[in-house]
């Protein structure tokens, strides 16, 4: 179904933009030796469209204190992350060329202190829900509007911590706390459901009394309905968005698997996935 | 020997994973040690945190699948679960990296690894600044602060692959409680084989020397020998070095002897100045009463900048060109 709102344009420009930050995080995965590729594809659809539609955030004024929060709690994903911020302009992109590099502000895991629109130093999992729930009560005591987003990863369910965080979030009835689960079902070692079983999820969290919804967090469509339609902040029920993704989603050998959580390219297999990635999308080597 | 920046080859780099990792560095010997062992003891298991490939437990996995225990990322439950397991008979050797051992299920090992009683073992890998690439998220430059501070616990810190290889094979036979500290397995070896004499709670002379001692830990021993030869081939400084594997329980009686006979003790870590080798070292020739120059070459009680460790280890001035600086300005006054 399509959002009343959204123009086959924007469904394009939006495809457009993640495409392109795929393809540059491969040449970037290239140029630095490694990154989280697997885990920065699963996620991109949504950092996409919620950056470019939804967040209240101003590149020029990354501290602004009516600004909506954004907690990327999988903090390994930040390379992707970053590249999503460079595109909404809050820093140039040439300055990814630097990431992981010494002296870098960019290392793998993303720091407050030293990447403009990074809300939180995270990278150590099961910490961003907290940190969350956190800035929520205050937006809250502070009688502020804006809202607090957070992403967690599904190995981040397996952390006592997160379910501390869902418990509190629930109590204290933050309406204004909006949790995305990118649920690609895979974590370092292996899939999720091997590691160690998580399901049934969706009931988990219903008993936790969130609002609980589930999208295909690859298609646009869906998050752009989804995000659109959120409860108002001043709910008292917080909601949780079960994001079922796909871990390396666009290059067919990278996809459901956690072999590529990690990795480096070499100059064949980065052609190679650019190539691939590129049909994916129907655009034949451009 | 690897490190860590040759995979840093612009466009034109390695492909890897984190499949095919432990094959590019030395930290397999861990798990390959830990493996052989494992046949003859039956008690030893292996407990982990969703970071199975990355501490090396790959081959463990593939010959023993029965005896390891995947907790998901779950450290703390698996620190008390491994306690548990203790308490009941099996010899669990739990990897997780070091910052998430020792800070995140700090209380666990505290309480329920060393207090009620255990013979767990803690493999802490990617200690340091080894991931130093990944930010402060995962430098652990506090854990022997931490763990030192624990009664009863044991704290190692081998100097590379080989010395870890001992270390896992005295562990077999330790009663109780310890931690190990190793970093990604990319660090430069300062033994050329396992076959020395290793025992826990005993320094190792690496190189004799009169003019002042280095007393060093994990990298800093590498670095520590490659500043001594190149002091005593370039300058004729002679300065001895002493591979202080063991932080807890400290070896007092070689730091008493160096403080003796060379008058003068830098000591080496890849760790915050606070709390760590430096201060084991320092606590004793306070309470000796010896005088000798002192001063302690780690982490200057801050948080690490980003980068790849060898250039961390520069800037931090515990390689061997900062050991050389340290030496020669002790030496002037
Ligand atoms: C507390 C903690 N434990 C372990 C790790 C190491 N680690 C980084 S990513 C990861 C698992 C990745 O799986 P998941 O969390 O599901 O992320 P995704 O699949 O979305 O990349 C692990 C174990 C960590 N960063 N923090």
């Amino acid at each position: 179904m399509q959002s009343p709102s959204l123009s086959h344009k924007d469904v394009s420009f939006l495809e457009g933009r993640a495409y392109d930050l795929r393809r540059k995080l491969l040449l970037l995965t290239g140029k630095i030796g490694g990154a989280h590729i697997g885990g920065s594809f699963s996620m991109m659809d949504i950092l996409v469209v919620l950056y470019h539609r939804f967040l209240r955030v101003d590149p020029q004024n990354p501290r602004d204190p009516e600004r909506d929060i954004f907690v990327l709690s999988k903090g390994h994903g930040a390379v992707g992350y970053c590249l999503v911020l460079a595109d909404m302009g809050f820093f140039p992109e040439k300055d990814l060329d630097q990431f992981n590099q010494t002296g870098s502000r960019f290392g793998v895991h993303p720091d407050r202190h030293k990447i403009p629109g990074v809300d939180a130093s995270t990278g150590s999992l099961g910490h961003g829900l907290s940190l969350s729930v956190g800035y929520a009560l205050a937006k809250r005591h502070l009688k502020r509007q804006q809202r607090v987003f957070c992403l967690i990863s599904d190995g981040e369910l397996c952390e006592g911590s997160t379910w501390e965080a869902f418990l509190a979030g629930a109590h204290f009835k933050l309406g204004n706390l909006y949790v995305i689960v990118d649920f690609n079902k895979m974590t370092q070692d292996g899939s999720l459901a091997e590691t160690m079983n998580m399901e049934p999820v969706r009931k988990k969290l219903e008993s936790f009394n969130w609002s609980v919804r589930e999208i295909d967090g690859h298609n646009i469509n869906q998050i752009v309905e989804i995000l659109e339609n959120l409860p108002e902040p001043k709910e008292n029920t917080p909601t949780v968005i079960l994001a079922h993704t796909v871990k390396g989603k666009g290059v067919p050998w990278m996809e459901n698997t956690s072999v590529w959580h990690y990795g480096g390219l070499d100059e064949e297999k980065e052609k190679q996935a650019l190539a691939d990635l590129a049909h994916y999308y129907g655009r034949n080597g451009k | 020997m690897s490190s860590t920046k040759e995979f840093i080859v612009d466009g034109k780099g390695l492909t890897w994973t984190v499949d095919t990792l432990d094959q590019l560095t030395q930290a397999e010997i861990y798990g390959k040690v830990l493996t052989d062992m494992a046949r003859v003891r039956p008690d030893i298991v292996v407990c982990c945190a969703d970071l199975l490939k990355s501490t090396k437990l790959r081959e463990f996995q593939r010959t023993f699948p029965q005896r390891v225990f995947n907790f998901g990322i779950s450290e703390q439950n698996m620190m008390s679960a491994a306690a548990g397991m203790s308490l009941e008979g099996l010899h669990p050797f739990v990897s997780t990296f070091g910052v998430f051992a020792s800070m995140r299920a700090c209380e666990q090992v505290r309480t329920d690894v060393v207090y009620q009683g255990t013979r767990v073992k803690i493999i802490a890998t990617h200690s340091g600044l080894s991931f130093g690439q990944a930010g402060t998220t995962h430098h652990c430059t506090e854990d022997l602060a931490i763990m030192r501070s624990f009664a009863r616990m044991t704290v190692i810190v081998p100097a590379d692959s080989f010395e870890t290889a001992q270390v896992i094979r005295a562990l077999v036979d330790h009663e109780g409680p310890a931690y190990v500290r190793l970093g990604r397995g990319f660090e430069f070896p300062a033994y050329e084989s396992d076959q020395f004499e290793f025992k826990i709670g005993k320094a190792n002379k690496i190189k004799e020397g009169d003019a002042l001692t280095v007393i060093a830990c994990g990298v800093g021993v590498e670095g520590a020998k490659e500043a001594a030869e190149s002091l005593e081939f370039d300058e004729g400084i002679s300065i001895r070095v002493l591979d202080m594997h063991t932080i807890k329980p400290l070896d007092r009686e070689a730091v008493q002897k160096a403080a003796r006979e060379t008058k003068r003790i830098i000591t080496v870590e890849e760790h915050n100045i606070i709390g760590g080798l430096g201060s084991a070292v320092a606590e004793v020739l306070a309470e000796e009463g010896v005088s000798v120059r002192f001063k302690r070459l780690g982490i200057p009680d801050t948080f690490c900048q980003i980068g790849y460790p060898e250039d961390l280890y520069k800037v931090y001035g515990i390689d061997s060109d900062g050991i050389i600086k340290a030496v020669q300005e002790m030496l002037k006054v």
